[in-house]
């Protein structure tokens, strides 16, 4: 049983965000890089599999050299191997076409990946991936068990879950409670320094979607304090200032 | 050239997010033909010729109403060839996101979720996104003749510029294998106003300090219509349901009112309240950070606060 899964390196949930060069590039200043936090639910179902089921788990990253840590981050959390196409991920069906790409030369029973990635937020690639690979894609998925040829999912939807059954292969997005994070220790560590990372080229794709600049939103104007004694005064504010109520 | 909307429905009801799809399509400069599919009310889909649809096709077949993404994909790939149309828009959601998806692979087309404004179309077509969860914007050069766009809630305003139109019967293009997949049962909250639809969001956090005081909190989303919501500790320590957790992790929510009793504002719960049109903050910390990103705030005990408030609203209809 072989298992992929797709993470991608963001930053740090408490980043603030900035840009540079006339708003079209991200600033790397002062942000720390992480898996993302769906991707590393998906890293931590695998492993778990990885375990109950003798699978491999190979993690793959579009990203270009800065990306390597993250993806040995990956490697030190349990993963064997580790591909890193090398390209910016510039739009979501370039970053597809990628994964699909490699999944072809391998032929992996499950790809697992995040529910959305959280710098594009676009919860798109693994649609984009099933769809290229003649695949069902399920997400964002919950509960994931494998047994034989057949998964058993749960899958949150608006105001509830759904439960489903689907034959392997196939891709699923994944996010809590399907695993617990998992944090290296100091022997996946050690190992991961040895464990395979490969550099492979990227695919040409003619991308429809280009970035044309960033925008930040306007700064927040001050808070109204209104005194616990008085809460009249916020439903009256809500009606004929915010004019909500 | 039409645009096509995928009109999604719950419980017989068209969502009130996929109305703003339709006035999306419609101030994008239509004309738009509206698509349904499963059971839904006749009077729902006649009814969305009010809000911008000159036509509405319906796929009333019932192997349509579990909502199987690859199902939903071929049925909306080949009605845009049926329909003619180089566009299609839909809500985002946890349906309409990858159908988008899969169509848009399916066509090579121009794909953006998470759209938040109308088109820029005075120099080629190009669309505002959020991203990094809500802290930013980017501005995406659709190029391609075909395009397949996913808005956010409040994308577009809800308008009535039509009358009712007559429901065109559409036959959908069914293929076996996209039924492979199989939705062998579903829990689903009725009657509630659901999280990402609401106008109104009334959400707890652990100031809360147990599932136990949540009536007081129901009953003040009550009397505004709104939607409940909570912190990530909270729906952790099943205090609520996972669906109803908000932030970077769970769901972003975009109400015109957002009122956050007893959380603290961590950074990872305001990437998904950050696109509210108004916070108001009760907390009984003056130092909560999430008075900075509030427009009213409160300081006081919840317990105290919440049954005063749901008085002075009522007084105040
Ligand atoms: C990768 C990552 C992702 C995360 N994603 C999310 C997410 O999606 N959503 C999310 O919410 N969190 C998320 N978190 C967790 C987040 O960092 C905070 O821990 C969490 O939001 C805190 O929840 P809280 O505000 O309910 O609790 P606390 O931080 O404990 O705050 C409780 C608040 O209640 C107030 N309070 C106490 N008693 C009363 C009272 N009687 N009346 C009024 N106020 C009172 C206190 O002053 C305090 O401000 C994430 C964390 C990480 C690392
Ligand atoms: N550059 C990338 N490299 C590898 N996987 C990615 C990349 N971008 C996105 N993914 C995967 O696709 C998921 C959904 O991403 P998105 O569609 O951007 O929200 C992520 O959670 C990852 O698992």
């Amino acid at each position: 049983m072989k298992i992929l899964v797709c993470i991608t390196h963001v930053p740090d949930t408490t980043s603030k965000i900035n840009f540079t060069d006339n708003n079209t590039k991200f600033d790397t200043n002062g942000v720390q890089f992480i898996i993302g936090p769906y991707d590393d639910y998906a890293l931590a179902r695998a492993i778990e599999l990885k375990e109950s089921l003798s699978a491999t788990v190979t993690v793959l990253n579009v990203g270009l050299q800065d990306t390597e840590p993250t993806l040995r981050k990956a490697l030190a959390i349990g993963a064997d191997d580790a591909i890193r196409v090398n390209a910016e991920p510039v739009d979501s069906f370039f970053i597809a076409t990628q994964i699909a790409e490699h999944a072809k030369t391998v032929g992996y029973d499950l790809i697992l990946m995040g529910r959305e990635s959280i710098d594009y937020n676009s919860g798109v690639v693994h649609a984009i991936v099933g769809e290229m690979l003649g695949m069902p894609s399920i997400s964002p998925v919950m509960k994931l068990d494998v047994k034989g040829n057949t998964a058993k999912l749960a899958r949150e939807i608006e105001g509830g879950k759904e439960y489903l059954e689907v034959t392997l292969p196939f891709v699923a997005g994944c996010q809590e409670p399907i695993a617990e994070w998992k944090i290296p220790n100091m022997r996946g560590i050690m190992a991961a320094r040895t464990k395979p990372l490969q550099v492979v080229d990227a695919t040409a794709v003619d991308s429809g979607v280009k970035l044309r600049k960033f925008e930040l939103p306007p700064p927040k104007g001050s808070v109204k304090m209104i005194s616990a004694d008085n809460v009249a005064e916020l439903v009256n504010l809500l009606k004929n200032e915010a004019k909500i109520l | 050239m039409p645009i096509l909307v995928f009109v999604e429905s719950a419980e017989g009801k068209i969502k009130k997010t996929s109305l703003e799809a339709i006035a999306y399509a419609h101030a994008m400069g239509g004309p738009v033909t509206a698509i349904a599919l499963g059971t839904v009310e006749q009077s729902e889909l006649e009814a969305l010729g009010k809000y911008g649809a000159q036509k509405v096709l319906h796929a009333s077949d019932e192997k349509l109403n579990q909502g199987l993404i690859q199902v939903y994909s071929t049925v909306l790939e080949k009605a845009l060839e049926d329909e003619n149309a180089d566009i299609l828009v839909l809500a985002n959601s946890s349906l309409g996101t990858p159908v988008a998806a899969r169509v848009a692979a399916r066509l090579g087309a121009s794909l953006a979720s998470n759209v938040v404004e109308l088109p820029d179309t005075t120099a080629g077509f190009s669309v505002k996104r959020s991203i990094y969860t809500g802290k930013a914007f980017a501005h995406v050069e659709l190029s391609k003749p075909k395009k397949v766009i996913g808005i956010r809630k409040n994308a577009a305003e809800i308008k009535e510029v039509g009358s009712p139109v007559q429901i065109t019967p559409y036959t959908a293009s069914l293929n076996e294998s996209d039924f492979a997949t199989k939705i062998t049962s579903s829990e689903q909250a009725t009657g509630e106003i659901l999280l990402p639809e609401a106008n109104i969001v009334v959400s707890g956090g652990r100031g809360m300090k147990g599932p136990e005081h949540w009536s007081m909190l129901e009953e003040l989303a009550k009397t505004l219509h709104a939607a409940t919501g909570c912190s990530k500790p909270v729906s952790d320590m099943g205090w609520r349901p996972h669906h109803e957790h908000v932030g970077q992790t769970g769901v972003k929510v975009a109400p015109q009112l957002y009122i956050a009793i007893g959380i603290s504002g961590a950074i990872q719960h305001l990437a998904g309240v950050n696109s509210s049109k108004y916070i108001v903050v009760i907390n009984k910390d003056p130092d909560a950070p999430f008075f900075k990103a509030a427009d009213y705030g409160i300081v006081g005990d919840a317990f105290e606060i919440i049954p005063k408030l749901t008085e002075a609203i009522k007084a105040a209809k």
